[in-house]
């Protein structure tokens, strides 16, 4: 394929926009006004959006995979990683999703941010982590793919933490940060792997070498390793099973921050290194089961915990993790592709689901306990009727967009194993039902909540109108909701008749033909999906709309099992015990008291001491007194003679 | 000018020393603007070596450039001379020394005011000692600058160091100097040595690079005598490093020192041990290092200063001695790179050393700030900063992220180099290490969190003032380096190269290099080779 054939897109320029916003905002935005700073925030993630536009629209005309060389960055003998580009139907799609989700969330937060007295930071760091997620999904190389993974996680470190005069705001950034660590770790020794064995880091290169190779059936080989250890970094990123523990805190940032890199982009990125890796992993079926079963678990697990959350955020982070999970065991199968629908799909309700929990937060004050919530529908319709629609779209039910991505992966899943797509059927129910309880308890009964204050929400930084019940967010927070309203509705038919796998056949491959028999088997899981959902919702609205006491004496016969999903099965305090604090209690009393001062330091100053103390005593041997010399004459006149004696007598 | 700019460089802080001594100590501003000139000039004259460097930095035909002064020129009779001489390693770690030199002196404007001109006059001194250790190429003239430079840094923690001051300078000096005099017996050894298969006498570091490495298959001494003159060096540079478990002296030092001191402290003097590693322990003792268990010890020893360091920084309710034990996390990937002998892992080790200085120079000047304003470095003491000192929180968070190895910026790069080159070696030295780098990232970013986050509990630190024009002048030089290095590593990997594969040969492959010592031309590099052609 000769490069030369290709236009020039200038690639490059999308992830340079947002940095450059980013910088003007960071460093002239303190002085600069609002109006300024809005200014330039919304036309540099716009405009990247816009090239994005355009690329997409001259996408049918390139040959593919496209590549653009930058700039050089490491050198070494027999390998390099350059910043270069990569552009093929799948890093378009990403594209696509990340700049225009991104922008809508852009404009969503000039509103639910405008009160903010760090207004231009806010904007600045939001800019900065579009800059690393568009280097991270055009990346050309696995060093420059890790390059964006290190930044979005500094990004997210930075906006989770944006109100850090809360100490659990900075706690969770540095809980995020650190666990998102150990992900890399794995990540890391993946990529000297690859080095070592292919020389390279480029993908070209990379999955040109791997795809002669056979498939590691009967033993496990390299190929897995690196594929397994590629599944620990995506574990920390995309927040699963076991390193999920940061994405529910990470919810102490502002909501456009939760809807954007908690929810739309930065989580999905474990998601995308996957796909993006499927050579790999289709060539290590052991390290692809690993793969479909953290995918199967996070996805259940998660979602139990959602079912007994109160704060709104949270249920939505669990639910979050919960879709993640989807996305892997659709990898993990080995359909890549519906994992990217779904991934496409989720963006959309999932970035709707936040922004509107934003704009209930900010109708009622800053409250996010939907106990004290209720009644919001007739307060603020338009929140109300965008954040039915996605939770419509999320409970799968036809023919909104997570209907289409869910069921496309359920199929995918009883195709390799039943196990899998039962589970994921649960799942499905136990999602529909959270959803519609989030759904009934916050907008369906009556209003629980305080009188709205004006005052009431200074730590937060949407705005207030001292109005006295809850209050409908203004236009430039709506628009992006019923926009993202629109593709959660219509979002899942580019499904239709596969045209969604078939654009993404060359990265993936074809799909293999299916035939009528199997095709009566997908219609009748359809079936199943459906009624779940739909059930659901059901159960949700008898529960918490039809017996709202009901729920409470379930809990209460449940007992202990209630309170084990109410503290979220117990796993932060399980972590703390058995990992945070034996770490931190074995390097204070064991390594800083006990090895460093105890042994290490007392043994060298004992030395000193030592050499001290026999200075001293043979300075005082040296007294200049004859009487004390003649002293230690005799002394050792005595030993010579008494060992002279007992050599003499050994000797005998 | 090319001949005797390495002289002009090593002398010229001390020159300023001399003429400081002219001043009236009285007129203190005085003092301090002729002891900065001279910094900034000893800064200044070291830049014309850049180019003069760059255009000679694959030449392979000798592996030390501007050489000055011939073998035993100085005390003929003993064999020592006035040799200087310098490669890429040493040319890299030159300028890291009259940056931060520069740096430090220009930091220390209102943090010193008693005694004002002796310690520009030592600190001048001590200078001049850290470049002559870098530029030594005779055994007796290292010697003499090695100890030199142990006065004047005794001298800067004693008087102008901190509560227990005397006590860590002489700790320090104790125990360094303990290791140096394993070193003079293993540096006399290596001369009679020399002697007995040359019949002449001399100190010269390139001859004692063609004999030193046979002592281990000489059957007059053998492995045993080579191991013991291997342990000899190695203390004194472990000492130096410090690798654990000779590393206690350092929080003392540090947390005694003043800023500008630790300053230079970490950033150079550190760099002496790994320095002589490189310079030293590899090309000497090849086959001590290929053949036994010395090499997997180093390797051990390399991996637990890396854990333990990182650790016990976490514990640390001191900021400058959680700087200080990092220092010790860092300084053990510096060890684990050399000791892997692989090129990659020893450019990344000397890369790291550099950025080592940048990244924690400025920890501790960052910390010096503090101090300055509160005299406290207690952690608990803070918290909420960045609401009082913005642009202060930003550097901070900037230099914070680039020790703890964010791509983008120079911490990545060494650090990714010394793994990949170890991984290179063995999967399992550098799964070992890669733990170092999540613990940076939780021990600073906890630091960070409770200095800089929250509200401002304590009403002394209310009314902080951020940084002023002199302090940001201080982090400009540090903050381009940091991005530098980290956006376009390209250059100092490039100056690196010919001198890491030389002494990584010199090692694995003795015989190929001892004919020609450490001037044969061994590189069979892509971007050299075309050098290597118009050569041949």
């Amino acid at each position: 394929m000769n490069p030369n054939l290709n236009p020039n897109l200038n690639l490059w320029v999308i992830p340079i926009l947002p940095l450059a916003g980013a910088a003007i905002n960071g460093f002239l935005g303190k002085k600069a006004s609002r109006a300024g700073v809005t200014a330039v925030a919304l036309f540099f993630s716009g405009a990247a959006f816009a090239w994005a536009l355009l690329v997409a629209a001259r996408f049918s005309s390139l040959s593919l995979p496209y590549h653009e060389f930058f700039a050089h960055w490491i050198r070494i003998t027999g390998f390099s990683a350059d910043f270069a580009f990569y552009l093929d139907q799948l890093s378009l799609v990403m594209l696509l999703v990340v700049t225009g989700v991104g922008f809508l969330i852009h404009v969503y937060s000039v509103g639910y941010m405008w009160d903010d007295p760090s207004y231009y930071r806010f904007f600045s760091y939001l800019n900065l982590f579009m800059f690393f997620m568009l280097t991270l999904v055009l990346a050309g190389n696995y060093l420059q793919m890790f390059i964006g993974w290190e930044g979005v996680g500094l990004a997210s470190y930075l906006l989770i933490g944006f109100w850090f005069t809360k100490d659990s705001a900075a706690s969770a950034g540095k809980k995020a940060f650190i666990v998102n660590r150990i992900g890399d770790f794995g990540f890391l020794i993946a990529l000297f792997l690859l080095i070592k064995h292919f020389g390279s880091l480029n993908f070209d290169q990379v999955f040109g070498a791997v795809v002669p190779l056979p498939v590691e059936t009967a033993d496990a080989g390299l190929l897995t390793a690196i594929g397994i250890l590629l599944m620990v970094g995506a574990c920390g990123k995309s927040a699963q099973i076991p390193l999920y523990v940061w994405l529910p805190d990470a919810m102490e940032g502002p909501t456009p921050v939760s809807a954007l890199i908690h929810a739309a982009t930065m989580v999905t990125a474990g998601v995308y290194m996957v796909s993006r890796s499927h050579v790999i992993f289709e060539r290590a079926p052991f390290a692809l089961t690993v793969v479909a079963i953290i995918g199967t678990l996070t996805a259940f697990f998660a979602a139990t915990i959602g079912i007994a959350q109160t704060d709104i955020k949270k249920v939505l982070a669990y639910s979050t993790i919960s879709q993640l999970g989807y996305m892997f065991m659709a990898c993990g199968v080995g359909a890549f592709s519906a994992g990217i629908f779904h991934l496409m799909t989720h963006a959309f309700f999932k970035g709707l689901l936040f922004l509107g929990a934003g704009s209930v937060i900010h109708a009622v004050g800053g409250e996010q306990d939907m106990r004290k919530m209720g009644g919001l529908k007739s307060f603020i319709p338009v929140t109300f009727g965008t954040m039915l629609i996605a939770t419509l779209a999320i409970a799968g039910v036809p023919p909104l967009a997570g209907f289409w991505s869910k069921d496309e992966i359920l199929w995918k899943a009883y195709q390799v194993s039943p196990v899998y797509w039962g589970i994921g059927v649960v799942t499905a129910f136990i999602t529909s039902f959270y959803m519609f309880r989030l759904l009934f308890m916050t907008f369906f009964g009556d209003y629980r909540g305080a009188k709205v204050d004006a005052h009431g929400h200074s730590s937060h930084g949407h705005d207030a109108h001292g109005r006295g019940e809850p209050h409908e967010s203004p236009m430039v927070m709506l628009v992006p909701l019923m926009i993202l309203a629109l593709l959660s509705l219509v979002g899942g038919f580019v499904g239709w008749g596969n045209h969604f796998e078939n654009f993404l056949a060359p990265v993936f491959g074809t799909a293999e033909a299916v035939d009528s028999a199997s095709h009566s088997t997908e219609l009748l899981l359809m079936g199943v999906s459906v009624a779940v959902a739909l059930f659901g919702w059901w159960l949700a609205y008898l529960l918490y709309c039809k017996r709202p006491e009901l729920p409470q004496k379930i809990a209460d016969s449940l007992g202990s099992l209630y309170q084990t999903v109410v503290h979220k099965y117990y796993i932060d305090e399980l972590y703390a015990a058995v990992f945070v604090k034996p770490l931190i209690d074995g390097s204070m009393r064991i390594l800083w008291q006990d090895v460093d001062r105890k042994i290490i330091d007392a043994a060298v100053n004992d030395a000193g001491d030592g050499a001290k103390h026999v200075s001293d005593e043979v300075r005082h041997m040296q007294s200049g007194n004859i009487r004390s010399y003649a002293g230690w004459i005799s002394a050792g006149a005595g030993v010579v003679i008494a060992l002279m004696i007992w050599m003499w007598t050994k000797a005998r | 000018m090319q001949n005797h700019i390495l002289s002009i460089i090593l002398f010229t802080p001390l020159i300023g020393a001399l003429v400081l001594l002219f001043v009236p100590k009285e007129n203190k501003d005085a003092v301090r603007w002729i002891a900065n000139i001279f910094a900034l000039g000893g800064f200044l004259v070291s830049l014309p070596l850049v180019p003069m460097f760059w255009a000679q930095r694959f030449d392979a035909t000798q592996h030390f450039k501007f050489i000055e002064g011939t073998a035993n020129n100085w005390i003929p009779s003993i064999g020592a001379g006035y040799t200087i001489g310098i490669d890429g390693i040493s040319f890299l770690l030159i300028m890291l020394t009259t940056l931060l030199g520069w740096i430090s002196i220009l930091s220390s404007w209102t943090a010193i005011e008693n005694r004002v001109k002796e310690y520009y006059v030592w600190f001048l001194i001590l200078q001049t000692g850290m470049l002559g250790v870098f530029m030594a190429l005779d055994f007796f003239l290292f010697f003499v600058f090695w100890e030199a430079m142990l006065v004047p840094m005794y001298l800067l923690i004693g008087i102008w160091g901190g509560p227990r001051k005397l006590y860590a300078a002489i700790k320090f000096f104790l125990y360094t100097l303990a290791g140096s005099v394993l070193m003079l017996l293993g540096i006399l050894f290596l001369y009679f040595h020399h002697e007995r298969v040359t019949h002449v006498f001399t100190f010269s570091i390139p001859e004692l690079y063609k004999t030193a490495p046979q002592i281990y298959s000489d059957p007059a001494y053998g492995p045993t005598i080579a191991t013991l003159l291997f342990f000899a060096f190695f203390f004194a540079f472990a000492i130096k490093v410090p690798m654990f478990p000779f590393h206690t002296w350092l929080p003392d030092a540090h947390v005694e020192a003043p800023t500008a001191g630790s300053v230079i402290l970490a950033g150079v003097l550190l760099k002496m041990g790994t320095y002589g590693f490189i310079r030293f322990s590899l090309p000497f003792f090849p086959d001590v290092l290929t053949h036994g268990k010395v090499r997997g010890w180093m390797i051990a020893l390399s991996i637990i200063g890396i854990l333990y360091g990182a650790l016990v920084s976490l514990m640390q309710k001191d900021m400058k001695k959680l700087v200080a034990y990092s220092s010790v996390s860092h300084l053990g990937f510096c060890t684990l790179g050399i000791f892997a002998l692989t090129p990659l892992a020893l450019s990344g080790s000397v890369l790291q050393q550099i950025n080592h200085g940048i990244s924690t120079g400025a920890l501790f000047l960052i910390v010096g700030i503090l101090y300055e304003r509160r005299h406290t470095r207690e952690i608990a003491e803070y918290g909420g900063i960045s609401t009082v000192m913005p642009v202060y929180a930003t550097i901070t968070l900037i230099m914070f992220l680039s020790s703890m190895g964010l791509p983008l910026l120079n911490g990545f790069i060494g650090e990714y180099y010394i793994m990949l080159g170890t991984f290179m070696v063995s999967w399992r030295w550098a799964a070992w290490a890669v733990p170092g780098v999540v613990l940076a990232a939780a021990y600073l970013l906890w630091l960070y969190q409770r200095v800089f986050f929250g509200t401002v509990t304590n009403p002394k630190n209310e009314k902080l003032h951020d940084l002023t024009p002199r302090e940001v002048l201080t982090f400009v030089p540090l903050l381009i380096m940091a991005f530098w290095i980290g956006l376009y590593p390209k250059p100092f990997l490039q100056i690196l190269e010919q001198p890491a594969t030389q002494i990584v040969q010199s090692v694995t492959n003795p015989q190929g290099a001892s004919a020609g010592a450490m001037n044969a031309a061994l590189l069979q590099q892509p971007e050299t080779a075309q050098a290597e052609k118009g050569k041949n």
